[in-house]
Protein backbone atom coordinates (compact mmCIF):
# COMPACT_ATOMS: atom_id res chain seq x y z
CA UNK A 1 0.00 0.00 0.00
CA UNK A 2 2.82 2.45 0.89
CA UNK A 3 4.24 2.71 -2.65
CA UNK A 4 0.74 3.52 -3.97
CA UNK A 5 0.34 6.49 -1.62
CA UNK A 6 3.93 7.60 -2.01
CA UNK A 7 4.03 7.51 -5.80
CA UNK A 8 0.63 9.23 -6.14
CA UNK A 9 1.97 12.16 -4.13
CA UNK A 10 5.46 12.20 -5.60
CA UNK A 11 4.07 12.14 -9.14
CA UNK A 12 2.37 15.46 -8.41
CA UNK A 13 5.62 16.76 -6.92
CA UNK A 14 7.37 15.82 -10.19
CA UNK A 15 4.83 17.85 -12.16
CA UNK A 16 5.62 20.87 -9.99
CA UNK A 17 9.37 20.32 -10.42
CA UNK A 18 8.69 20.73 -14.13
CA UNK A 19 8.07 24.45 -13.50
CA UNK A 20 11.75 24.94 -12.65
CA UNK A 21 14.01 26.45 -15.30
CA UNK A 22 16.54 23.66 -15.09
CA UNK A 23 15.36 20.28 -16.33
CA UNK A 24 18.40 18.53 -14.87
CA UNK A 25 16.81 17.87 -11.50
CA UNK A 26 13.97 15.75 -12.91
CA UNK A 27 15.90 12.55 -13.58
CA UNK A 28 17.64 12.37 -10.17
CA UNK A 29 14.34 13.26 -8.48
CA UNK A 30 12.47 10.48 -10.30
CA UNK A 31 15.16 7.95 -9.47
CA UNK A 32 15.12 9.05 -5.83
CA UNK A 33 11.32 8.75 -5.66
CA UNK A 34 11.36 5.28 -7.22
CA UNK A 35 14.04 4.19 -4.76
CA UNK A 36 11.95 5.58 -1.88
CA UNK A 37 8.92 3.68 -3.15
CA UNK A 38 11.00 0.49 -3.38
CA UNK A 39 12.08 0.98 0.23
CA UNK A 40 8.54 1.67 1.43
CA UNK A 41 7.33 -1.41 -0.44
CA UNK A 42 9.16 -3.61 2.06
CA UNK A 43 7.58 -2.09 5.19
CA UNK A 44 4.87 -4.76 4.92
CA UNK A 45 7.35 -7.56 4.25
CA UNK A 46 6.63 -10.71 6.30
CA UNK A 47 3.63 -9.05 7.97
CA UNK A 48 1.44 -11.84 6.61
CA UNK A 49 -1.57 -11.27 4.39
CA UNK A 50 -2.85 -7.74 5.04
CA UNK A 51 -5.93 -5.97 3.73
CA UNK A 52 -5.98 -2.24 3.00
CA UNK A 53 -8.50 0.31 1.69
CA UNK A 54 -11.53 -1.30 3.37
CA UNK A 55 -10.57 -4.78 2.27
CA UNK A 56 -10.23 -3.84 -1.39
CA UNK A 57 -6.48 -4.34 -1.64
CA UNK A 58 -4.39 -7.16 -0.29
CA UNK A 59 -0.69 -7.42 0.44
CA UNK A 60 1.30 -10.63 0.68
CA UNK A 61 5.00 -11.33 0.22
CA UNK A 62 4.39 -12.43 -3.35
CA UNK A 63 2.52 -9.27 -4.34
CA UNK A 64 5.35 -7.26 -2.75
CA UNK A 65 7.82 -9.22 -4.85
CA UNK A 66 5.81 -8.39 -8.00
CA UNK A 67 5.79 -4.73 -6.92
CA UNK A 68 9.55 -4.88 -6.49
CA UNK A 69 10.04 -6.25 -10.02
CA UNK A 70 7.87 -3.47 -11.43
CA UNK A 71 9.73 -0.81 -9.44
CA UNK A 72 13.19 -2.08 -10.33
CA UNK A 73 12.24 -2.24 -14.02
CA UNK A 74 10.86 1.30 -13.84
CA UNK A 75 14.05 2.46 -12.12
CA UNK A 76 16.21 0.99 -14.88
CA UNK A 77 14.01 2.42 -17.63
CA UNK A 78 13.95 5.86 -16.02
CA UNK A 79 17.73 5.75 -15.77
CA UNK A 80 17.97 4.93 -19.49
CA UNK A 81 15.90 7.97 -20.50
CA UNK A 82 18.85 10.26 -19.71
CA UNK A 83 16.22 12.81 -18.73
CA UNK A 84 14.99 13.12 -22.36
CA UNK A 85 17.77 15.68 -22.88
CA UNK A 86 18.37 14.73 -26.53
CA UNK A 87 14.86 15.60 -27.62
CA UNK A 88 14.02 19.28 -28.01
CA UNK A 89 10.26 18.78 -27.98
CA UNK A 90 10.15 16.37 -25.06
CA UNK A 91 8.30 17.27 -21.88
CA UNK A 92 10.39 15.41 -19.29
CA UNK A 93 8.36 16.43 -16.23
CA UNK A 94 5.11 15.17 -17.72
CA UNK A 95 6.68 11.95 -18.99
CA UNK A 96 8.21 11.11 -15.63
CA UNK A 97 5.00 12.02 -13.78
CA UNK A 98 2.89 9.82 -16.09
CA UNK A 99 5.35 6.95 -15.68
CA UNK A 100 5.11 7.35 -11.91
CA UNK A 101 1.30 7.44 -11.95
CA UNK A 102 1.11 4.41 -14.22
CA UNK A 103 3.10 2.43 -11.66
CA UNK A 104 0.29 3.09 -9.17
CA UNK A 105 -2.06 1.38 -11.62
CA UNK A 106 0.35 -1.55 -11.88
CA UNK A 107 0.40 -1.98 -8.09
CA UNK A 108 -3.39 -1.92 -7.98
CA UNK A 109 -3.54 -4.65 -10.63
CA UNK A 110 -1.05 -6.76 -8.71
CA UNK A 111 -2.81 -6.67 -5.35
CA UNK A 112 -6.50 -6.10 -6.05
CA UNK A 113 -9.09 -7.83 -3.90
CA UNK A 114 -12.14 -6.08 -5.38
CA UNK A 115 -13.00 -5.80 -9.07
CA UNK A 116 -13.31 -1.98 -8.85
CA UNK A 117 -9.63 -1.94 -7.89
CA UNK A 118 -8.80 -4.13 -10.89
CA UNK A 119 -10.74 -1.92 -13.27
CA UNK A 120 -9.27 1.35 -11.97
CA UNK A 121 -5.76 -0.14 -11.97
CA UNK A 122 -6.04 -1.38 -15.55
CA UNK A 123 -7.34 1.99 -16.66
CA UNK A 124 -4.65 4.02 -14.87
CA UNK A 125 -1.97 1.91 -16.50
CA UNK A 126 -3.58 1.89 -19.96
CA UNK A 127 -4.49 5.58 -20.20
CA UNK A 128 -0.95 6.49 -19.15
CA UNK A 129 0.38 4.20 -21.87
CA UNK A 130 -1.85 5.76 -24.57
CA UNK A 131 -0.33 9.14 -23.78
CA UNK A 132 3.26 7.93 -23.68
CA UNK A 133 2.85 6.00 -26.95
CA UNK A 134 1.78 9.19 -28.69
CA UNK A 135 4.38 11.38 -27.03
CA UNK A 136 6.20 12.15 -30.30
CA UNK A 137 3.56 14.54 -31.54
CA UNK A 138 5.03 15.26 -34.97
CA UNK A 139 5.92 11.66 -35.76
CA UNK A 140 3.07 10.07 -37.73
CA UNK A 141 4.17 6.55 -36.77
CA UNK A 142 3.91 7.42 -33.10
CA UNK A 143 0.49 9.03 -33.76
CA UNK A 144 -0.76 5.98 -35.55
CA UNK A 145 0.49 3.65 -32.81
CA UNK A 146 -1.15 5.77 -30.17
CA UNK A 147 -4.56 5.85 -31.90
CA UNK A 148 -4.46 2.10 -32.56
CA UNK A 149 -3.52 1.41 -28.96
CA UNK A 150 -6.20 3.74 -27.68
CA UNK A 151 -9.03 2.31 -29.81
CA UNK A 152 -8.06 -1.32 -29.20
CA UNK A 153 -7.36 -0.72 -25.53
CA UNK A 154 -10.68 0.95 -24.78
CA UNK A 155 -12.48 -1.70 -26.84
CA UNK A 156 -10.89 -4.29 -24.56
CA UNK A 157 -11.92 -2.24 -21.53
CA UNK A 158 -15.52 -2.24 -22.74
CA UNK A 159 -15.49 -6.02 -23.07
CA UNK A 160 -13.90 -6.36 -19.65
CA UNK A 161 -16.50 -4.12 -17.98
CA UNK A 162 -19.36 -6.04 -19.54
CA UNK A 163 -17.81 -9.24 -18.23
CA UNK A 164 -17.55 -7.76 -14.74
CA UNK A 165 -21.21 -6.65 -14.94
CA UNK A 166 -22.32 -10.17 -15.88
CA UNK A 167 -20.22 -11.69 -13.12
CA UNK A 168 -21.79 -9.29 -10.65
CA UNK A 169 -25.25 -10.28 -11.87
CA UNK A 170 -24.48 -13.95 -11.38
CA UNK A 171 -22.61 -13.82 -8.08
CA UNK A 172 -23.90 -10.61 -6.48
CA UNK A 173 -20.46 -9.55 -5.35
CA UNK A 174 -17.31 -7.85 -6.63
CA UNK A 175 -14.82 -9.26 -4.13
CA UNK A 176 -12.52 -12.12 -5.10
CA UNK A 177 -13.32 -14.01 -1.90
CA UNK A 178 -17.05 -13.54 -2.46
CA UNK A 179 -16.80 -14.91 -6.01
CA UNK A 180 -14.67 -17.77 -4.73
CA UNK A 181 -17.36 -18.61 -2.17
CA UNK A 182 -20.00 -18.55 -4.89
CA UNK A 183 -17.96 -20.75 -7.21
CA UNK A 184 -17.15 -23.30 -4.53
CA UNK A 185 -20.84 -23.49 -3.53
CA UNK A 186 -21.25 -25.97 -6.36
CA UNK A 187 -22.61 -26.11 -9.88
CA UNK A 188 -26.24 -25.70 -8.82
CA UNK A 189 -25.92 -21.95 -8.31
CA UNK A 190 -23.78 -21.33 -11.38
CA UNK A 191 -25.39 -20.04 -14.51
CA UNK A 192 -24.41 -19.28 -18.08
CA UNK A 193 -24.29 -15.63 -17.08
CA UNK A 194 -21.34 -16.36 -14.83
CA UNK A 195 -19.50 -18.36 -17.48
CA UNK A 196 -20.14 -15.62 -20.05
CA UNK A 197 -18.92 -12.98 -17.60
CA UNK A 198 -15.76 -14.92 -16.85
CA UNK A 199 -14.98 -15.37 -20.54
CA UNK A 200 -15.53 -11.69 -21.38
CA UNK A 201 -13.43 -10.56 -18.40
CA UNK A 202 -10.69 -12.98 -19.42
CA UNK A 203 -10.77 -11.75 -23.02
CA UNK A 204 -10.42 -8.16 -21.83
CA UNK A 205 -7.42 -9.04 -19.68
CA UNK A 206 -5.77 -11.17 -22.38
CA UNK A 207 -6.09 -8.21 -24.73
CA UNK A 208 -3.96 -6.16 -22.35
CA UNK A 209 -1.19 -8.77 -22.14
CA UNK A 210 -1.37 -9.33 -25.94
CA UNK A 211 -2.18 -13.02 -26.13
CA UNK A 212 -3.23 -14.30 -29.57
CA UNK A 213 -5.84 -13.93 -31.07
CA UNK A 214 -6.06 -10.58 -29.26
CA UNK A 215 -2.49 -9.60 -30.14
CA UNK A 216 -2.92 -7.75 -33.44
CA UNK A 217 -2.35 -4.30 -31.97
CA UNK A 218 0.91 -5.27 -30.24
CA UNK A 219 3.47 -5.20 -33.09
CA UNK A 220 2.16 -1.92 -34.49
CA UNK A 221 2.04 -0.20 -31.13
CA UNK A 222 5.43 -1.47 -29.98
CA UNK A 223 6.94 -0.51 -33.31
CA UNK A 224 5.47 2.98 -33.49
CA UNK A 225 6.00 4.04 -29.89
CA UNK A 226 9.29 5.68 -28.87
CA UNK A 227 11.67 2.84 -27.87
CA UNK A 228 11.90 3.91 -24.26
CA UNK A 229 8.14 3.61 -23.81
CA UNK A 230 8.08 0.35 -25.73
CA UNK A 231 10.43 -0.98 -23.07
CA UNK A 232 8.08 0.30 -20.40
CA UNK A 233 5.06 -1.34 -22.05
CA UNK A 234 6.66 -4.67 -22.75
CA UNK A 235 7.98 -5.13 -19.21
CA UNK A 236 5.74 -3.40 -16.69
CA UNK A 237 2.36 -3.80 -18.37
CA UNK A 238 3.06 -7.47 -19.01
CA UNK A 239 4.20 -8.21 -15.47
CA UNK A 240 1.23 -6.45 -13.90
CA UNK A 241 -1.22 -7.96 -16.38
CA UNK A 242 -0.12 -11.50 -15.68
CA UNK A 243 -0.15 -10.93 -11.94
CA UNK A 244 -3.75 -9.71 -12.33
CA UNK A 245 -4.93 -12.63 -14.48
CA UNK A 246 -3.24 -15.09 -12.15
CA UNK A 247 -4.96 -13.55 -9.14
CA UNK A 248 -8.36 -13.77 -10.77
CA UNK A 249 -8.01 -17.37 -11.90
CA UNK A 250 -6.24 -18.74 -8.84
CA UNK A 251 -8.18 -16.92 -6.12
CA UNK A 252 -11.67 -16.90 -7.56
CA UNK A 253 -12.06 -19.48 -10.27
CA UNK A 254 -9.79 -22.38 -9.32
CA UNK A 255 -13.01 -24.23 -8.39
CA UNK A 256 -14.14 -24.40 -12.03
CA UNK A 257 -10.73 -25.22 -13.51
CA UNK A 258 -12.33 -27.86 -15.72
CA UNK A 259 -14.41 -25.16 -17.39
CA UNK A 260 -11.72 -22.68 -18.39
CA UNK A 261 -8.51 -24.62 -18.83
CA UNK A 262 -9.38 -25.79 -22.37
CA UNK A 263 -10.02 -22.21 -23.52
CA UNK A 264 -6.82 -20.99 -21.96
CA UNK A 265 -4.86 -23.93 -23.37
CA UNK A 266 -6.08 -23.16 -26.90
CA UNK A 267 -5.14 -19.48 -26.48
CA UNK A 268 -1.72 -20.49 -25.12
CA UNK A 269 -0.88 -22.72 -28.07
CA UNK A 270 -2.12 -20.13 -30.57
CA UNK A 271 -0.06 -17.41 -28.85
CA UNK A 272 3.08 -19.55 -28.96
CA UNK A 273 2.62 -20.27 -32.66
CA UNK A 274 1.79 -16.72 -33.72
CA UNK A 275 4.49 -15.07 -31.61
CA UNK A 276 7.34 -17.32 -32.63
CA UNK A 277 6.52 -18.05 -36.28
CA UNK A 278 5.80 -14.45 -37.28
CA UNK A 279 8.87 -13.18 -35.42
CA UNK A 280 11.04 -15.19 -37.81
CA UNK A 281 9.89 -13.07 -40.78
CA UNK A 282 10.66 -9.67 -39.28
CA UNK A 283 13.41 -7.42 -40.58
CA UNK A 284 13.23 -4.87 -37.84
CA UNK A 285 14.75 -5.75 -34.48
CA UNK A 286 12.17 -3.68 -32.64
CA UNK A 287 9.27 -5.44 -34.37
CA UNK A 288 10.89 -8.78 -33.64
CA UNK A 289 10.97 -7.80 -29.95
CA UNK A 290 7.22 -7.07 -30.16
CA UNK A 291 6.53 -10.58 -31.48
CA UNK A 292 8.95 -11.94 -28.91
CA UNK A 293 6.85 -10.28 -26.23
CA UNK A 294 3.79 -12.08 -27.63
CA UNK A 295 5.63 -15.39 -27.51
CA UNK A 296 6.72 -14.76 -23.93
CA UNK A 297 3.09 -14.05 -23.07
CA UNK A 298 2.50 -17.57 -24.42
CA UNK A 299 5.10 -19.11 -22.10
CA UNK A 300 3.62 -17.26 -19.13
CA UNK A 301 0.17 -18.53 -20.13
CA UNK A 302 1.49 -22.10 -19.90
CA UNK A 303 2.13 -21.59 -16.21
CA UNK A 304 -1.33 -20.06 -15.86
CA UNK A 305 -3.04 -22.92 -17.67
CA UNK A 306 -1.26 -25.47 -15.49
CA UNK A 307 -2.17 -23.58 -12.27
CA UNK A 308 -0.24 -25.59 -9.70
CA UNK A 309 1.06 -24.43 -6.34
CA UNK A 310 4.25 -23.26 -8.03
CA UNK A 311 2.51 -21.11 -10.64
CA UNK A 312 2.79 -17.76 -8.89
CA UNK A 313 6.48 -18.27 -8.19
CA UNK A 314 7.19 -19.35 -11.73
CA UNK A 315 5.30 -16.36 -13.16
CA UNK A 316 7.28 -14.14 -10.79
CA UNK A 317 10.63 -15.60 -11.80
CA UNK A 318 9.75 -15.61 -15.48
CA UNK A 319 8.62 -11.99 -15.53
CA UNK A 320 11.77 -10.97 -13.64
CA UNK A 321 14.03 -12.76 -16.14
CA UNK A 322 12.03 -11.47 -19.11
CA UNK A 323 11.91 -7.86 -17.87
CA UNK A 324 15.64 -7.63 -17.18
CA UNK A 325 16.60 -9.17 -20.52
CA UNK A 326 14.15 -6.98 -22.45
CA UNK A 327 15.39 -3.82 -20.75
CA UNK A 328 19.01 -4.52 -21.64
CA UNK A 329 18.10 -5.49 -25.23
CA UNK A 330 16.17 -2.28 -25.76
CA UNK A 331 18.94 -0.34 -24.02
CA UNK A 332 21.44 -1.51 -26.62
CA UNK A 333 18.91 -1.01 -29.43
CA UNK A 334 18.29 2.62 -28.47
CA UNK A 335 22.02 3.43 -28.53
CA UNK A 336 22.59 1.78 -31.89
CA UNK A 337 19.40 3.05 -33.53
CA UNK A 338 20.44 6.59 -32.64
CA UNK A 339 24.02 6.11 -33.81
CA UNK A 340 22.95 4.65 -37.17
CA UNK A 341 19.96 6.89 -37.76
CA UNK A 342 18.73 7.28 -41.34
CA UNK A 343 17.17 10.59 -42.42
CA UNK A 344 16.93 11.67 -38.81
CA UNK A 345 14.91 8.59 -37.86
CA UNK A 346 16.35 5.83 -35.66
CA UNK A 347 17.38 2.76 -37.65
CA UNK A 348 15.96 -0.28 -35.91
CA UNK A 349 16.62 -2.98 -38.51
CA UNK A 350 18.91 -5.98 -38.00
CA UNK A 351 21.45 -4.43 -40.37
CA UNK A 352 22.16 -1.67 -37.88
CA UNK A 353 23.83 -4.27 -35.66
CA UNK A 354 26.33 -5.44 -38.31
CA UNK A 355 29.88 -5.48 -36.99
CA UNK A 356 28.91 -4.12 -33.60
CA UNK A 357 31.35 -6.24 -31.63
CA UNK A 358 34.56 -4.82 -33.16
CA UNK A 359 34.44 -1.40 -31.58
CA UNK A 360 31.84 -1.97 -28.85
CA UNK A 361 32.59 -5.31 -27.18
CA UNK A 362 30.63 -4.41 -24.04
CA UNK A 363 27.42 -3.57 -25.91
CA UNK A 364 27.71 -6.73 -27.99
CA UNK A 365 28.21 -8.80 -24.85
CA UNK A 366 25.20 -7.23 -23.08
CA UNK A 367 23.08 -7.86 -26.17
CA UNK A 368 24.27 -11.47 -26.43
CA UNK A 369 23.48 -12.26 -22.80
CA UNK A 370 20.01 -10.77 -23.07
CA UNK A 371 19.29 -12.68 -26.30
CA UNK A 372 20.54 -15.92 -24.68
CA UNK A 373 18.24 -15.26 -21.74
CA UNK A 374 15.23 -14.56 -23.96
CA UNK A 375 15.94 -17.71 -25.97
CA UNK A 376 16.25 -19.73 -22.77
CA UNK A 377 19.83 -20.99 -23.04
CA UNK A 378 21.25 -22.48 -19.80
CA UNK A 379 23.29 -20.37 -17.38
CA UNK A 380 20.94 -17.42 -17.88
CA UNK A 381 17.86 -16.46 -15.87
CA UNK A 382 15.63 -17.05 -18.90
CA UNK A 383 16.52 -20.76 -18.91
CA UNK A 384 15.33 -21.23 -15.34
CA UNK A 385 12.21 -19.16 -16.05
CA UNK A 386 11.30 -21.55 -18.85
CA UNK A 387 12.34 -24.53 -16.71
CA UNK A 388 9.96 -23.58 -13.89
CA UNK A 389 7.12 -22.85 -16.30
CA UNK A 390 7.60 -26.13 -18.17
CA UNK A 391 7.90 -28.16 -14.99
CA UNK A 392 4.60 -26.76 -13.69
CA UNK A 393 2.98 -27.87 -16.96
CA UNK A 394 4.57 -31.29 -16.54
CA UNK A 395 3.14 -31.53 -13.02
CA UNK A 396 -0.31 -31.01 -14.50
CA UNK A 397 0.36 -33.63 -17.16
CA UNK A 398 0.03 -31.23 -20.11
CA UNK A 399 2.64 -33.08 -22.15
CA UNK A 400 1.32 -32.11 -25.58
CA UNK A 401 1.55 -28.47 -24.61
CA UNK A 402 5.14 -28.97 -23.46
CA UNK A 403 6.05 -30.45 -26.82
CA UNK A 404 4.62 -27.40 -28.60
CA UNK A 405 6.39 -25.03 -26.21
CA UNK A 406 9.78 -26.70 -26.60
CA UNK A 407 9.48 -26.74 -30.39
CA UNK A 408 8.53 -23.08 -30.38
CA UNK A 409 11.44 -22.10 -28.15
CA UNK A 410 13.70 -23.86 -30.66
CA UNK A 411 12.22 -21.57 -33.32
CA UNK A 412 12.93 -18.67 -30.97
CA UNK A 413 16.66 -19.46 -30.99
CA UNK A 414 16.76 -18.67 -34.72
CA UNK A 415 15.47 -15.14 -34.52
CA UNK A 416 17.21 -14.24 -31.29
CA UNK A 417 20.56 -15.39 -32.66
CA UNK A 418 20.21 -13.44 -35.89
CA UNK A 419 21.14 -10.24 -34.13
CA UNK A 420 24.00 -11.90 -32.24
CA UNK A 421 25.36 -13.25 -35.53
CA UNK A 422 24.96 -9.82 -37.10
CA UNK A 423 26.96 -8.16 -34.36
CA UNK A 424 29.81 -10.71 -34.24
CA UNK A 425 30.11 -12.24 -37.71
CA UNK A 426 28.75 -9.77 -40.27
CA UNK A 427 30.92 -7.10 -41.87
CA UNK A 428 30.09 -3.56 -40.98
CA UNK A 429 31.60 -0.56 -39.33
CA UNK A 430 30.11 0.86 -36.21
CA UNK A 431 32.11 3.63 -34.65
CA UNK A 432 32.76 3.46 -30.94
CA UNK A 433 29.53 4.51 -29.24
CA UNK A 434 29.97 6.69 -26.21
CA UNK A 435 27.78 5.40 -23.41
CA UNK A 436 26.90 7.62 -20.48
CA UNK A 437 28.24 6.16 -17.21
CA UNK A 438 24.81 5.74 -15.64
CA UNK A 439 23.45 4.05 -18.75
CA UNK A 440 26.41 1.70 -18.70
CA UNK A 441 25.76 0.83 -15.04
CA UNK A 442 22.16 -0.09 -15.87
CA UNK A 443 23.18 -2.31 -18.78
CA UNK A 444 25.87 -4.05 -16.75
CA UNK A 445 23.53 -4.48 -13.77
CA UNK A 446 20.87 -6.08 -15.99
CA UNK A 447 23.47 -8.46 -17.42
CA UNK A 448 24.79 -9.34 -13.97
CA UNK A 449 21.27 -10.05 -12.70
CA UNK A 450 20.58 -12.30 -15.70
CA UNK A 451 23.77 -14.31 -15.18
CA UNK A 452 23.48 -14.37 -11.39
CA UNK A 453 19.99 -15.84 -11.41
CA UNK A 454 21.05 -18.14 -14.22
CA UNK A 455 23.83 -19.58 -12.06
CA UNK A 456 21.89 -19.69 -8.80
CA UNK A 457 18.11 -19.69 -9.27
CA UNK A 458 17.69 -21.06 -5.73
CA UNK A 459 18.91 -17.69 -4.48
CA UNK A 460 15.65 -16.19 -5.70
CA UNK A 461 13.58 -18.73 -3.81
CA UNK A 462 15.42 -17.89 -0.61
CA UNK A 463 14.67 -14.20 -1.01
CA UNK A 464 10.94 -14.86 -0.78
CA UNK B 1 -26.24 -12.00 7.24
CA UNK B 2 -28.00 -8.72 6.63
CA UNK B 3 -31.65 -8.85 5.75
CA UNK B 4 -31.91 -7.58 2.19
CA UNK B 5 -34.73 -5.03 1.79
CA UNK B 6 -37.60 -6.02 -0.47
CA UNK B 7 -37.42 -4.88 -4.09
CA UNK B 8 -40.00 -2.13 -4.75
CA UNK B 9 -43.03 -3.11 -6.85
CA UNK B 10 -42.32 -0.45 -9.43
CA UNK B 11 -38.95 -1.97 -10.30
CA UNK B 12 -40.38 -5.46 -10.59
CA UNK B 13 -42.81 -4.31 -13.28
CA UNK B 14 -40.10 -4.88 -15.85
CA UNK B 15 -38.44 -8.28 -15.50
CA UNK B 16 -34.65 -8.40 -15.13
CA UNK B 17 -34.41 -10.44 -18.28
CA UNK B 18 -35.53 -7.44 -20.38
CA UNK B 19 -32.68 -5.33 -19.02
CA UNK B 20 -30.27 -8.13 -19.80
CA UNK B 21 -31.52 -8.34 -23.38
CA UNK B 22 -31.47 -4.56 -23.85
CA UNK B 23 -27.95 -4.09 -22.56
CA UNK B 24 -26.64 -7.07 -24.49
CA UNK B 25 -28.18 -5.61 -27.64
CA UNK B 26 -26.53 -2.24 -26.94
CA UNK B 27 -23.23 -3.98 -26.31
CA UNK B 28 -23.41 -5.90 -29.57
CA UNK B 29 -24.34 -2.74 -31.49
CA UNK B 30 -21.26 -1.13 -29.95
CA UNK B 31 -19.02 -4.03 -31.03
CA UNK B 32 -20.42 -3.96 -34.56
CA UNK B 33 -19.84 -0.21 -34.68
CA UNK B 34 -16.20 -0.62 -33.63
CA UNK B 35 -15.61 -3.31 -36.22
CA UNK B 36 -17.33 -1.69 -39.21
CA UNK B 37 -17.06 2.12 -39.00
CA UNK B 38 -14.09 3.93 -40.56
CA UNK B 39 -14.12 7.20 -38.65
CA UNK B 40 -12.09 7.31 -35.43
CA UNK B 41 -14.67 9.45 -33.65
CA UNK B 42 -17.56 7.14 -34.56
CA UNK B 43 -15.54 4.12 -33.38
CA UNK B 44 -14.94 6.00 -30.18
CA UNK B 45 -18.68 6.64 -29.78
CA UNK B 46 -19.35 2.94 -30.26
CA UNK B 47 -16.88 2.16 -27.49
CA UNK B 48 -18.74 4.56 -25.21
CA UNK B 49 -21.94 2.72 -26.12
CA UNK B 50 -20.33 -0.52 -24.97
CA UNK B 51 -19.37 1.05 -21.65
CA UNK B 52 -22.88 2.41 -21.17
CA UNK B 53 -24.40 -0.99 -21.93
CA UNK B 54 -22.31 -2.35 -19.08
CA UNK B 55 -23.43 0.55 -16.86
CA UNK B 56 -27.08 -0.19 -17.56
CA UNK B 57 -26.57 -3.85 -16.76
CA UNK B 58 -24.79 -3.03 -13.50
CA UNK B 59 -27.58 -0.69 -12.41
CA UNK B 60 -30.28 -3.23 -13.27
CA UNK B 61 -28.55 -6.00 -11.32
CA UNK B 62 -27.88 -3.59 -8.49
CA UNK B 63 -31.57 -2.65 -8.13
CA UNK B 64 -32.77 -6.23 -8.33
CA UNK B 65 -30.28 -7.33 -5.70
CA UNK B 66 -30.88 -4.24 -3.51
CA UNK B 67 -27.12 -3.91 -3.31
CA UNK B 68 -25.51 -0.47 -3.81
CA UNK B 69 -22.11 -1.86 -4.83
CA UNK B 70 -23.12 -2.08 -8.48
CA UNK B 71 -24.15 1.56 -8.60
CA UNK B 72 -20.87 2.63 -7.00
CA UNK B 73 -19.06 0.74 -9.73
CA UNK B 74 -21.02 2.72 -12.30
CA UNK B 75 -19.69 5.97 -10.84
CA UNK B 76 -16.16 4.67 -11.22
CA UNK B 77 -16.82 3.65 -14.83
CA UNK B 78 -18.26 7.09 -15.62
CA UNK B 79 -15.28 8.89 -14.07
CA UNK B 80 -12.75 6.69 -15.84
CA UNK B 81 -14.63 6.96 -19.14
CA UNK B 82 -14.44 10.76 -18.85
CA UNK B 83 -10.66 10.51 -18.39
CA UNK B 84 -10.48 8.23 -21.41
CA UNK B 85 -12.49 10.70 -23.49
CA UNK B 86 -10.05 13.46 -22.58
CA UNK B 87 -7.04 11.42 -23.68
CA UNK B 88 -8.78 9.90 -26.70
CA UNK B 89 -9.98 13.18 -28.15
CA UNK B 90 -6.54 14.68 -27.57
CA UNK B 91 -5.01 11.84 -29.58
CA UNK B 92 -7.57 12.29 -32.38
CA UNK B 93 -6.94 16.07 -32.47
CA UNK B 94 -3.19 15.46 -32.62
CA UNK B 95 -3.68 13.14 -35.59
CA UNK B 96 -6.06 15.56 -37.29
CA UNK B 97 -3.40 18.28 -37.06
CA UNK B 98 -0.85 16.08 -38.81
CA UNK B 99 -3.02 14.41 -41.42
CA UNK B 100 -6.16 16.58 -41.76
CA UNK B 101 -8.40 13.51 -41.45
CA UNK B 102 -9.94 11.30 -38.76
CA UNK B 103 -10.50 8.35 -41.07
CA UNK B 104 -8.72 5.25 -39.82
CA UNK B 105 -7.79 4.35 -43.40
CA UNK B 106 -4.58 6.32 -42.93
CA UNK B 107 -3.46 3.91 -40.22
CA UNK B 108 -1.50 1.83 -42.70
CA UNK B 109 2.12 2.77 -42.18
CA UNK B 110 2.70 0.12 -39.54
CA UNK B 111 2.04 -3.39 -40.71
CA UNK B 112 3.55 -6.85 -40.43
Amino acid sequence: MYPIVLLSVLGIVLLFLGFLKSKNILLPATLLFLALALGSNFIDWNQGPLLYFYGMFSVTNLTLAFNAIVLVSAFMIAAMTRGFQDDEEAQPAEYFAIMTFSLVGAFMMIGYEHLIMLFVGVEILSVAMYILTGSEKRNTLSNEASLKYFLMGSFATGIMIFGIALLYGATGTFTLTGIRGFVSAGPAAQSYIMYGGLLLLLIGMLFKVSAAPFHFWTPDVYDGAPSIFTTFMSTIVKTAGFAAIFRLMAHSFSGIYDFWWVTLAAITVLTLFVGNIVAVYQNSFKRMMAYSSISHAGYLLIALTALTEQTERSILFYSMAYSVATISAFGVLMLIAKEKSLDGRPNESYDAFNGLAKQNPLLAFVLTVSMLSLAGIPLTAGFWGKFFVFSSAADRGLMWMLVVAVLMSAVGIYYYFRVVIASYMKEGNTAKIRVAPFYQIVLVAATVITILFGLAPGFFEQLL
Amino acid sequence: MLQTPAIPEIIQLIPLKNYLILSTALFVIGIIGVLTRRNAIVIFMSIELMLNAANLLLIAFSSYKSDPAGQVFVFFIMAVAAAEVAVGLAIIVMIYRNTRTTDIGFLNKLKW
